[in-house]
């Protein structure tokens, strides 16, 4: 079994070139004969370009620039740099490069950013090239030491072979000379029907260490004289730190010393986490909570009902004909409000970093899913230049979007920067986590259908009404003020398009942004979008006096993608066949992250409030499945995570704090409520879709839908909790 | 200070007797494999044997576990050997961020000393735990695999 080499802490993953003076990084610039450079990994193996590094024993290890957290990408890539490579599989292991390592050498590994279902379909050219490039070298590397033409030598499983001649070498015999050679510039990809690795459901890379405690996750970090932090940030966003009593704490096993983290937040600092933790609970604090303190659930729904209201301004996302019109004057429409609340990522490791601040020196050692950014924050609250920070990722316990933010980097810089030479692990409690997310957005949606004398769909206006992320984490992103991504599912065209052909169509934003600060939540606008458009599609067949499946169908035409993997799920369900006695079965589909997703749900319901899921069918065209077993957990625990927030989720707002403090009020789905997911893969080719989060959205849908049936009663908001309905 | 007898060898801890067990494993012992999830005994990852018995520590004292043999995910494997749930769970790909695994292995090893044939419904029954990524399709086949083995 291959061994993922976790990041270790004090293990530099390899040295990097003069780039790096000041850091002390060893120097591993090799200058043979004025030939190129020669960069070395620690071990002093040579690295074959950038991607790969070949040990004399053949060992491969691949550089992985996006982050693992779960989702098996890690794996992916490894996969993916393998395929063209050629290498023996079963000697292949992983390392991160740091981000500082990166910048150093002009971003040579590219994006790090992992969010958006993004770390395999947007590096999955370079990636592969960084293994053909590697291949070519090794190749050349043989062919000149036989004193034969490159072209006529093979390579398969890391062995070289001349056939001609008979002759046969390693990678690990030739990486030496290999890696003083000039990569090649232009390399030519496989054809997808060639790949031999790329779409085997191989076994992740990253196992072995996290069934026997061995992984070391950020919580776990270690450093020779480390403290502890735990931190208390005003619980009402936007609110300011007043005072606090040290004195009162001044006594306290193991308290070393109690410090402001910018203007909002106090942490204390002791010899361990459970006595800073134990003394900050006794810490009087005085918040100046401002008038934020005013917004309540209530409140935010109020000012979001307005935003549903036509004559309020609106940004519009998808338009043909003229859907107002159309519905006006149209022989028959029907319209429903819908919502969806706050939901908290609730990863099962709570936000933490480790930080060591010297007057020279600032680096951190944390679980994230943007390596470049977490650096960005190191350098920004430290104040020291890049050359003279780094982050080191270690595994993260959960990502699902909340680690592509940065602010506990941050806040673990300052309390260590107020500390110099003492590494500071800041750890928050799961409560602090319940109360500083980045909450998946608030919205409300109006829809309206309209029909025309046969029941045919002639106009639909969908008016969203509620929060924008980019507003607030992206602002640069906006287009005229207007939050493109809040037309996931839906949008005219692109990655996450909407799947239906309606002649009078108007899909628009009114965007209202209260205070609780939104994120990238897995699915992000996915999740509201699809159950509102999928449930009012179902509400529509309904009206039209049509079968869900039929009615879908008769619309999508023109959208053969979205309808091929519908189709692939009403078929492995048996749709056209009726359900066992007592069930119930909900159908829906959607675009996000360049992926096709459609899913089907068979429940029953006792009591009217008690549903039990029986069967969940799930299909997705993500174009390659680079390896089918990952993509099957994905798809699963997408829908644990979607029919967590359904049940259980939503966070809310009272006095402009968040009420959920931890998983008995915000609690998450067992094995006993998780049916298996029968997942198909019907990847169609010629594009690279997402896949860690689109089945996201058809989790819920798929399941109100047959709520639905089975009850006839139409569910338009989250959590059911609230409804007093749950799992049988 | 503390006697805690964890994986067979005694440690002794200058802990409060109110510390949770969680962070003295995790903080005095220096055993990092046991993980902190919510503190109040809702999500499992802290889960360890004590006594051969399931139990969350985070939400029992040191005072509570003096005298009791205590047993870690560091201590579950013989030596090189791993126990038999952790290869299951190495076989089947179980972990995906591998973050409540720790948690989620202790509490299928304790039931198997219970019932070392499983059915779906004490599966149900005896495992609990939160696992945000949804690796219950996994754990259950694991589990399935292990008690047909």
């Amino acid at each position: 079994m291959n061994k993922h080499v976790s990041p270790k802490m004090n293990r530099r993953a390899f040295v990097i070139g003069t780039a790096a003076v000041g850091t002390g990084l060893a120097i591993g610039l090799d200058l043979p004969f004025g030939g190129p450079a020669v960069v070395r990994a620690a071990d002093g193996s040579p690295e074959i370009g950038a991607w790969v590094v070949v040990r004399p024993d053949d060992a491969v290890v691949i550089r992985i620039a996006r982050s693992e957290m779960g989702q098996g990408s890690l794996t992916g890539l490894a996969q993916l740099v393998a395929e063209e490579l050629e290498c023996d599989w079963s000697k292949v292991s992983t390392e991160y490069p740091t981000p500082g390592q990166s910048v150093a050498r002009k971003r040579v590994w590219g994006d790090f950013s992992t969010g958006g279902s993004r770390g395999i379909r947007s590096s999955h050219d370079y990636v592969r090239k960084g293994g053909a490039t590697a291949r070519l070298m090794l190749i050349q590397a043989a062919a000149d030491a036989w004193k034969v033409p490159a072209s006529e030598c093979t390579a398969a499983n890391s062995v070289i072979t001349h056939a001609p001649s008979g002759k046969t070498t390693t990678y690990g015999k030739v990486a030496e000379a290999a890696a003083k050679l000039t990569p090649p510039s232009d390399v030519k990809l496989k054809d997808p029907k060639d790949w031999k690795l790329i779409g085997k459901g191989v076994r992740r890379l990253d196992t072995a260490d996290k069934t026997t405690g061995a992984m070391i996750y950020g919580i776990d970090v270690k450093l020779p004289g480390m403290l502890n932090a735990a931190i208390k940030d005003c619980p009402v966003f936007g609110g300011k730190l007043k005072s606090f009593d040290e004195a009162k704490i001044a006594g306290m096993k193991g308290v070393k010393q109690v410090v402001k983290v910018g203007d909002t937040a106090v942490a204390v600092v002791a010899d361990t986490w459970w006595h800073a933790k134990t003394a900050l609970e006794a810490l009087p604090i005085v918040w100046d909570e401002g008038d934020n303190a005013k917004v309540s659930s209530e409140s935010i729904a109020k000012w979001l009902a307005e935003g549903l209201d036509n004559g309020q301004p609106a940004y519009v996302g998808n338009k043909n004909g003229d859907a107002k019109a159309a519905i006006a004057g149209a022989a028959r429409k029907i319209d429903a409000v819908y919502s969806y609340p706050y939901q908290n990522h609730a990863t099962m490791e709570p936000m933490n970093a480790t930080v060591l601040y010297t007057a020279d020196k600032c680096e951190a050692w944390c679980g994230t899913q943007n390596g470049e950014a977490a650096f960005a924050a190191v350098l920004e609250a430290s104040g020291l230049p890049a050359e003279k920070c780094d982050v080191h990722k270690v595994m993260p316990g959960g990502g699902f979007g909340r680690r592509g933010q940065t602010d506990y980097v941050r806040q673990a810089v300052i309390i260590a920067k107020q500390m110099p030479g003492t590494p500071i692990k800041l750890l928050w409690s799961r409560e602090e986590d319940m109360a500083h997310g980045r909450y998946h957005p608030i919205t409300q949606c109006k829809m309206t259908g309209a029909f025309d004398a046969d029941n045919n769909l002639v106009a639909l206006h969908y008016r969203l009404s509620g929060q924008s992320i980019l507003f607030s984490l992206r602002p640069e992103a906006l287009q005229n003020g207007m939050d493109p991504a809040a037309f996931q599912g839906v949008a005219q065209s692109g990655e996450a398009a909407f799947g239906y052909s309606v002649p009078n169509l108007l899909i628009e934003h009114a965007m209202r942004n209260p205070h609780v600060p939104p994120g990238f939540w897995r699915g992000v606008n996915v999740n509201h979008n699809a159950i509102y458009m999928e449930c009012f599609m179902d509400e529509l067949a309904q009206a039209a006096g049509q079968d869900p499946l039929e009615f879908r169908r008769k619309l999508m035409g023109k959208h053969p993608k979205h309808l091929a993997v519908l189709n692939a799920v009403a078929e492995k369900i048996g749709w056209t066949t009726p359900a066992p006695q007592g069930v119930y079965r909900g159908i829906a589909q959607v675009m996000g992250y360049g992926s096709y997703v459609a899913g089907a749900a068979e429940i029953s319901v006792t009591d009217g409030n008690k549903i039990k899921v029986h069967r969940i069918v799930a299909s997705t065209d993500p174009g390659y499945v680079v390896n089918p077993a990952q993509v099957e957990r994905q798809i699963a625990g997408s829908f644990v995570y979607g029919l967590s927030a359904l049940f259980y989720g939503g966070c809310t707002v009272k006095d402009g704090k968040i009420e959920q403090t931890n998983f008995d009020t915000y609690n998450s789905m067992r094995i006993n409520e998780m049916p298996k997911v029968e997942a198909v893969m019907v990847p169609s080719g010629g594009f690279w879709g997402g896949v860690g989060e689109p089945t996201i959205g058809v989790a819920a849908p798929a399941v109100l839908n047959a709520y639905f049936a089975a009850t006839g009663k139409r569910i338009r908001s989250v959590p059911l909790r609230d409804q007093n309905i749950t799992f049988a | 200070m503390a006697n805690l007898i964890i994986n067979g060898k005694t440690f002794t801890l200058d802990v409060e007797p109110d510390t949770p067990l969680l962070w003295a494993i995790r903080e005095n012992a220096g055993l990092t494999g046991t993980k902190y999830g919510c503190g109040i005994a809702q999500c499992g990852a802290c889960t360890v044997h004590m006594d051969g018995v399931a139990t969350r520590s985070c939400g029992i004292s040191v005072a509570e576990a003096e005298g009791k043999k205590i047993t870690t995910i560091e201590g579950l494997a013989s030596g090189s050997s791993l126990h038999k749930v952790q290869e299951a769970w190495i076989a089947q790909d179980v972990p995906q961020c591998g973050y409540c695994q720790s948690g989620m292995i202790m509490a299928v090893a304790a039931l198997l000393i219970e019932r070392p044939k499983p059915t779906d419904a004490d599966i149900d029954e005896a495992i609990t735990n939160i696992c945000r990524c949804g690796t219950f399709q996994q754990v259950r086949e694991a589990i399935h695999m292990i008690a047909s083995a």
